[in-house]
């Protein structure tokens, strides 16, 4: 980052912000009834899903602001939102 | 679900637009704009106009932005992208990057009409991609010219003498494609495979492309996070948000709404922004005038 | 050397041709128009290779040689009056963003009502923009400083705009012997543009971030702090200039006659010629009066002006704009010159020259008796009585 040269900012640099401390609702991912269909990772806004193996998908909870989009679209129904405890 | 041909995408570690952006929980633009850099990969130089991309994707000393980006002013995306070409070009860099400029529907169809009207004009080898929420949402979502009639803003408010904004949506995709320019698409984030085809067509044609989706606000449209993706999902069914293709001025490929056709209240109702049509008789008339809109729509470009 | 008898504009675009600019972007508006007209001519004779761009306006022509200018190209724009102040929110973007654009601001005179003559009143809206800006006597340094300002600019410490302030009409049309830059000297005088930063996926950089109350405060302390180490920069390059070609118009400020002056006016652009022809008559005649030349308005030479004008017992500052609500621009910032100094001349202030009004050897003339009054004084010289009611 160069201040003195008009705000040039680092590539990626924003990870170092924890957008998961937003979260009221977190997705649990049962990997159970999942196809595979990769919808999830698709639509998150953050980015922050992951596939594991082509039938396992993941999210980083450092991320995640609990949008619910994830399970909403989910192809089948394999991701629930749960309240947040905090 | 029309969707389920979607196949995953080669993993990668992360998206080029990485996480920790302060975009609110379910934004549409935050989804657009991740969609649109996957597409394009890393051999990019982006540029984007001031508004609510710019502000959530760069707070110093943070940045999202994974491929290299500038920000210049509210008005000026694509002059700026412009320059960027121009000095590729003079500089014998011309194969290092494809340029894109990015914008609001506020900072294209309005305030940076101009000069991307210019920039189509004069033929720049340029992927334009308008994030289309549908109001001023960095500052607190005023009325933008591609604001949809009867939408209820904090400038185009209802009351005893008003319904909304009294205006219908520019129609900014028969402008670009009025340039003469080889390719106009709109795109929706409800259909990413959509999004990431098209961003991919439009690179590889030489010249000025125009690329104008649909990204809900949660909090401009006042509609549940969770359902962003449903209520692109329904403008585009419905017919409100008519998905195309204009390649040399015609138009080659649309997406078919429902049938039976799905009646535009669906759409309405989920939205705080049209609340107020549902809370008289009176109120029917106006969904019938929306309803109008998307039948025009849906005629006009055979959608049905 | 040979000198070319040649229209200021001409000589100015051939100069920003041996510059070896990668890209030329600008919007036609009068008396900037055969510049770039010029230029253009230049590029489709392949005699300089550079990509021309024609914007739809003076927004989109800052905008662009912003966005050449953060991928690496040395780049070049000009205009005048209505088009700077249309191009006035790009320049302050272009100062933040630090890149060191080149632009020839003409003087022209800005609207209502409209009037395309010549004062200074378009640049000095953009004082505290962050651009460095120097102020051209006549064609020959007009010409000469373009070459100057892309070696500021680019300058790895300093990394700021310049623009270069000619007179409309007064010097851009009028035809003068003018020593021309050979392409041969240029490259010897001005290295190449590498940019410690830019835009390129082999180093994908965010430029132009948003900043918050954390770290605003702090871009402004760097251009500030910038801005005086320019002073340095500033003469350095003309001595440097100096030393390669021989002719020298000053660094910061330059001076004519005023060592032994006892009154001394203080000027920028072409009147300085007009004031010099007084004061050659003048001396003849046993006054001791001399001139002194603003040649860097932005970084302003607080220092160098003290010590050019410490013994003087008189001061009249002319300038072509003003600040409506307060009155002249430059003679608040020479009397501000000396503030807690341990002796302070009588400073008067005269304001003249506007939207093309004549400036004649009577009008200084008038200038002079003017301060020689017992009160110090600011005042527009030069009114048509008959228009104001001869009040
Ligand atoms: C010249 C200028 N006028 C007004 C503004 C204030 N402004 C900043 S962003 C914005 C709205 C952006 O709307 P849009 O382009 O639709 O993008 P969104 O935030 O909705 O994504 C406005 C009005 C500005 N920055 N510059
Ligand atoms: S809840 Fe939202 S942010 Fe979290 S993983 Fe699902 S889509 Fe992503
Ligand atoms: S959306 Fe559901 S079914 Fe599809 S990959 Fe994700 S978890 Fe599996
Ligand atoms: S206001 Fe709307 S567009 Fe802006 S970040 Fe929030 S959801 Fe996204
Ligand atoms: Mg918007």
């Amino acid at each position: 980052m160069r201040l003195d040269l008009g705000a040039i900012a680092k590539a990626g640099s924003s990870k170092a912000n924890q957008t998961g401390s937003w979260r009221n609702y977190k997705p649990i991912f049962h990997q159970v009834k999942c196809i595979g269909c990769g919808l999830c990772k698709i639509y998150c806004p953050e980015g922050c899903v992951t596939m594991i193996e082509k039938k396992k998908y993941t999210v980083d909870y450092t991320y995640c602001k609990g949008c619910g989009i994830c399970a909403e679209e989910c192809s089948s129904s394999d991701i629930e939102m749960i309240v947040e405890e905090k | 679900m029309s969707t389920t041909t979607l196949t995953a995408p080669k993993e990668q570690s992360c998206t080029l637009l990485a996480p920790g952006h302060t975009a609110c929980t379910g934004c549409g633009e935050a989804l657009a704009a991740k969609l649109v850099l996957g597409a394009a990969g890393t051999n990019i130089i982006v540029t984007d106009a001031t508004g609510c991309l710019e502000v959530f994707t760069t707070k110093f000393p943070q940045s999202s932005w994974e491929v290299p980006f500038i920000h210049s002013l509210f008005e000026n995306s694509a002059a700026v992208a412009a320059g960027v070409e121009v000095a590729l070009k003079a500089l014998g860099r011309q194969n290092e990057a494809k340029v894109i400029a990015q914008g609001g529907d506020g900072g294209t169809a309005d305030i940076g009409l101009q000069a991307l009207s210019g920039m189509l004009e004069r033929g720049h080898d340029i992927l334009y991609v308008c994030y289309d929420n549908e109001a001023y949402m960095n500052t607190g979502v005023q009325r933008s010219g591609l604001t949809p009639f009867d939408c209820m803003t904090t400038t185009s408010p209802c009351g005893e003498l008003s319904w909304g904004n009294k205006h219908n949506k520019k129609d900014m995709p028969s402008i670009a494609a009025a340039h003469g320019i080889p390719y106009v698409a709109t795109a929706s984030v409800a259909f990413p495979k959509d999004i990431e085809n098209k961003v991919k067509k439009a690179l590889s044609i030489t010249g000025p492309k125009y690329m104008q989706i649909h990204s809900p606000c949660p909090l401009g449209w006042r509609s549940k996070p969770q359902l962003t993706i449903q209520v692109a999902k329904l403008a585009v069914q419905t017919g409100l948000y008519p998905i195309f293709e204009i390649e040399n001025g015609k138009v080659t490929k649309v997406r078919k709404v429902t049938t039976p056709k799905t009646p535009v209240e669906e759409y309405l109702k989920i939205q705080g922004r049209f609340a107020h049509l549902f809370k008289s008789p009176k109120g029917k008339e106006e969904i019938q005038k929306i309803q109008e809109i998307a039948d025009r729509n849906i005629e006009k470009y055979g959608l049905a | 050397m040979s000198t070319t008898f040649i229209e200021g504009s001409i000589a100015v675009a051939k100069t920003v041709g041996v510059c070896r600019p990668h890209v030329i972007s600008a919007y036609p508006i009068t008396p900037q128009t055969h510049i770039v007209e010029h230029l253009s001519e230049l590029v489709a004779d392949g005699e300089v290779k550079a990509e021309y761009v024609n914007v739809e306006s003076e927004h989109s022509a800052a905008s662009v040689v912003l966005g050449s200018s953060a991928t690496g190209a040395r780049t070049y724009t000009a205009t005048t009056s209505q088009g700077f102040l249309l191009m006035i929110e790009v320049l302050f973007n272009i100062a933040g963003m630090r890149l060191p654009v080149v632009m020839t601001c003409v003087n022209r005179a800005v609207s209502a009502p409209i009037n395309i003559w010549n004062d200074q009143q378009d640049s000095m809206t953009a004082r505290d923009s962050g651009w460095i800006q120097l102020y051209a006597e006549d064609n020959q340094e007009a010409s000469d400083m373009h070459l100057q300002a892309f070696k500021i600019a680019e300058n790895k410490d300093i990394m700021l705009p310049v623009m270069i302030c000619m007179d409309g009409f007064v010097l851009t049309h009028s035809f003068d012997p003018v020593e021309l830059i050979s392409q041969e000297q240029a490259d010897k005088f001005l290295p190449p543009f590498k940019p410690e930063y830019y835009l390129t996926p082999k180093n994908p950089l965010t430029f132009g971030a948003m900043v918050g109350p954390d770290g605003y405060m702090e871009t402004r302390y760097f251009i500030e702090k910038t801005m005086h180490a320019s002073l340095q920069v500033i003469s350095n390059v003309a001595t440097d200039f100096h030393n390669q070609f021989g002719r020298f118009q000053g660094g910061l400020i330059d001076t004519y006659k005023v060592e032994d002056a006892s009154l001394v006016l203080v000027a920028m652009g072409s009147i300085i010629g007009t004031i010099k022809d007084i004061v050659d008559e003048l001396r003849a005649k046993g006054q001791k009066v001399g001139v002194l030349k603003v040649r860097s308005y932005r970084p302003f030479p607080k220092d160098e002006i003290y010590k050019a004008l410490s013994h003087v017992k008189e001061i009249a500052v002319v300038e072509k704009a003003v600040s409506l609500g307060y009155g002249g621009i430059l003679v608040n910032e020479i009397k501000s010159v000396f503030y807690g100094k341990p002796k302070t001349p009588k400073i008067n202030g005269f304001i003249l020259g506007l939207g093309g009004r004549d400036i004649t050897a009577d009008t200084i003339h008038q200038v002079i008796k003017e301060t020689a009054k017992a009160a110090s004084e600011e005042k527009f010289v030069g009114l048509n009585e008959a228009l104001i009611g001869g009040k």
